[in-house]
């Protein structure tokens, strides 16, 4: 078969699904109940297997499939919802997961009835993440786990988490890791939220006493957790940056509002607004670029440039919105409140959003480290000198 | 003057080296950040025993002369105790009562009015609000339309003024309003039958804001601050007097942030090294420093010349375009730098961060007085 004749039916088949998902769309339908038809014909990551949400077909058929939901007028902000389960969990298990992992995770992932965290960053190893100390010993069939993980976001509302832990001290440290899915309401398992700059916690520390998990939740072999928490940072990094927002959307329509309810002429501001925009534009289409070049599988390293052109620019945009508000941006419309929210909030006024917008160059990965990344990976240059490496991990030093 | 003024002595004698000492002290000891924390909740956002404490420091008197119950220094002393006030993100209504009205009074006001509020702003027991603007744009001449109308031999105010900084909680308040003679500026109590003021919730939670509505509110002649339509360049000088208090108070929360930055860079260890020995964080804290340096240059410059208003058209908003774009930028490094707990409510990072963007907004961002400056430079 050549590659034409297979790609006219995978754009056939994907049309056919489509035509049974959204042929007499009822949006009368409970979300949940719509994305579970949609995981059933395959459409929820077109390229993955028959059977795990998918067709295997090109990825690239995915963004055929997010328009035509779009169009009809059908839920698609399950991604957003639950975006560390299926932006992220998803590649995890179809890289790295078993059949049965799949069949168990895979489908109320996708309809949000289990949501997800990730359990990576601890207080002592953070862009290090594999200095990481919470720890799994084997016990049977079960491991016991023990240690404190942080900055975990909706660790309060998720069912799972994926959880990187150390199971042999004694080699380097990328060596001794393994993964494991744990259940959120497990005993032994405590969640505290962490307030944020905004008042909101988003994220928690999440403390592991000795919590039982199953060998069937283990990814991966023992020993190779450190492989699959980079495909889990892959496809983080890819689903922060590669998010394809109309021309002037996200925080750049808030920046066009400003400058237009605040009657802004000053043709220096003018240049500032236009040089954002036309940054924020460029980043738009090379993200559309990627998306269309995007082979299927784990993403790789350049995955890591659209997140950080993204924190730049949505720092600056942000922060040039509420300076555009004068004495305005001083205020904080119905100031600081601290509470839990049950998902992501990502409208807000222009203020909270400067602030949140911080986190951008901090969460999934600091723009540092993904210049690393892209500097070593992408581009070939040289990496820094490394004291840690070979040493066993109980022996790196740690301040 | 001139030549004088762009080669400034920026020496500290013993005296006011003491100053800071024991300002620094003080604050460390009676204003931690815990208690900036807890003083934030509160709706008055301050404390009347801090704010008497820190006058009989004699904080509140520097700049006063001696005839009005001051110390009868000068804006070099006050600005000591702002840069500190700043580091320690001190909340209150200093910047408007001490630096703002103080000046305003001296400059503008009868003998009667110097005597009356002078010594009692000096021994802090008095709180003033300055109400100058209308929107969110507020920040020059223009922007001011309230109207005062004469009355018998008093006068009748109405509107609305904006970002009053601490209104909801002074107990007097220099409000600017137009009269038949031009532009005119008030001293009133806050308590005046028909001022109401309502309390809005602010990005920088150590500077409370309010808005004050005036009500025909009728006041007695002694109101009226010095003569009718006159206030135009009092305004523009307290606004340049603000510009410069703001700069120091952003040097002060500046130095902070950088040595905050400096200390995780030597502690904070990942990949079996203080991040500090990575060149994006050493570079990083480098160009803070000379960012922090430069701001503080242009800082100490302008409290020297407050007096020298040839030169103060120029070193006021140098010093608040400068300082304004170096806090903000330095502050958000110090998050980056910080990483997660950066970004937390628990580290006091986020109040420096957000004093820094509002001590920018306040009286006009870094864009306005690169305008002001090149205007006084004939650009
Ligand atoms: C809003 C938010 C949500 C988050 N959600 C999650 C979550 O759900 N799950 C999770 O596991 N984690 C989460 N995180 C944590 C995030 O991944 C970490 O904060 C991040 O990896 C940085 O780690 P750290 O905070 O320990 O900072 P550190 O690693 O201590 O870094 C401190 C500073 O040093 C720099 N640095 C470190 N190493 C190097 C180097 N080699 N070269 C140059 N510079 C370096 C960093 O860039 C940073 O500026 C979240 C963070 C935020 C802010």
């Amino acid at each position: 078969m050549t590659d034409t004749i297979k790609a006219e039916s995978a754009e056939a088949l994907v049309g056919e699904r489509l035509e049974q998902l959204l042929g007499g769309y009822d949006p009368s339908v409970e979300p949940q109940e719509f994305w579970g038809n949609q995981y059933d014909l395959g459409l929820a990551w077109v390229q993955f297997p028959e059977g795990f949400g998918g067709l295997g077909v090109s990825p690239k058929y995915q963004s055929v499939v997010q328009g035509a939901l779009e169009k009809a007028g059908a839920p698609t902000w399950n991604r957003e919802l639950n975006l560390l389960g299926i932006g992220m969990g998803a590649g995890v298990l179809a890289a790295h997961g078993t059949d049965a992992q799949k069949v168990k995770w895979l489908r109320p992932m996708f309809t949000t009835e289990d949501m997800w965290c990730q359990l990576f960053s601890e207080p002592g190893a953070g862009s290090d993440l594999a200095n990481l100390s919470a720890k799994a010993v084997r016990d049977g069939d079960e491991w016991i786990v023990n240690g404190q993980k942080v900055w975990t976001t909706l660790a309060h509302i998720a069912k799972w988490g994926m959880i990187p832990v150390r199971t042999d001290p004694d080699v380097p440290k990328h060596a001794g890791i393994t993964y494991f899915i744990v259940d959120m309401k497990a005993e032994g398992v405590e969640v505290r939220p962490l307030y944020q700059i905004t008042g909101e916690a988003e994220f928690n520390e999440v403390f592991f006493t000795d919590v039982r998990v199953p060998d069937e939740y283990r990814i991966d072999e023992v020993g190779a957790g450190w492989r699959v928490s980079m495909t889990t940072l892959m496809n983080e990094r890819v689903a922060i940056g590669s998010r394809a927002l109309p021309r002037g959307g996200g925080s750049m329509e808030a920046a066009i509002k400003a400058w237009k309810d605040y009657g802004h002429a000053d043709p220096a501001a003018r240049d500032e607004l236009v040089q954002l925009w036309a940054g924020w534009e460029a980043l738009r289409l090379t993200t559309l670029r990627a998306n269309q070049m995007r082979k299927a599988g784990t993403p790789g390293p350049e995955g890591s440039t659209g997140k950080l052109a993204w924190a730049d620019l949505n720092k600056a945009i942000t922060a040039f919105t509420v300076d555009l508000m004068g004495w305005d941006g001083t205020l904080y419309p119905g100031g600081y409140v601290l509470h839990r929210p049950t998902e992501f909030e990502s409208e807000g006024s222009p203020q909270r959003n400067f602030l949140r917008a911080r986190a951008n160059s901090i969460e999934g990965g600091t723009s540092e480290i993904m210049k690393n990344i892209v500097g070593e990976r992408v581009l070939g240059l040289p990496g820094e000198p490394r004291v840690d490496k070979d040493l066993p991990w109980k022996e790196v030093p740690r301040g | 003057m001139a030549d004088q003024a762009l080669d400034v002595d920026f020496a500290l004698n013993e005296a006011q080296e003491m100053l800071r000492q024991t300002t620094r002290q003080f604050l460390a000891d009676r204003v931690p950040l815990e208690a900036v924390r807890q003083l934030a909740d509160t709706e008055a956002g301050f404390d009347e025993k801090l704010w008497q404490a820190g006058a009989e420091l004699g904080w509140h008197s520097l700049a006063i002369p001696e005839e009005y119950g001051g110390a009868g220094y000068t804006f070099a002393e006050l600005s000591i105790v702002l840069e500190e006030l700043g580091r320690a993100l001190f909340p209150g209504p200093f910047l408007s009562t001490v630096v703002m009205a103080a000046d305003a009074i001296l400059t503008a006001g009868t003998e009667d009015q110097k005597q009356a509020h002078l010594p009692a702003i000096a021994r802090g027991e008095r709180t003033v609000g300055v109400a100058l603007f209308e929107g969110p744009r507020g920040a020059n001449l223009d922007d001011i339309s309230m109207a005062a109308e004469p009355s018998g031999d008093g006068w009748v105010l109405t509107g609305t003024k904006t970002n009053v900084v601490f209104g909801q909680a002074v107990d007097t308040i220099l409000v600017a309003a137009r009269t038949a003679g031009g532009l005119s500026l008030f001293l009133i109590p806050s308590g005046t039958p028909g001022v109401s003021h309502e309390a809005v919730p602010t990005l920088d939670p150590t500077t409370k804001q309010a808005q004050l509505t005036f009500t025909t509110v009728s006041v007695g002649p002694e109101a009226l601050l010095g003569r009718e339509g006159a206030a135009g360049p009092v305004i523009e000088r307290i606004l340049r007097l603000a510009a410069v208090g703001l700069s120091l108070d952003q040097v002060g929360g500046a130095q902070w942030c950088l040595e905050t930055s400096v200390e995780h860079g030597k502690t904070r260890f990942q990949f079996g090294r203080a991040i500090g020995s990575f060149q994006s964080i050493k570079h990083r804290c480098a160009d803070m420093l000379v960012e922090v340096e430069h701001a503080r240059s242009a800082a100490y410059h302008a409290a020297r010349v407050t007096g020298d208003e040839e030169e103060l058209v120029i070193a006021a908003p140098l010093a608040k375009s400068v300082c304004s774009d170096a806090y903000e930028h330095v502050a958000g490094e110090t998050i980056q730098i910080l990483g997660g707990t950066g970004f937390s409510w628990e580290h006091s990072v986020h109040l420096y961060f957000k004093r820094a963007k509002s001590t920018a907004l306040m009286f006009g961002d870094a864009r306005y007085h690169r305008r002001l400056l090149a205007d006084a430079l004939g650009l």
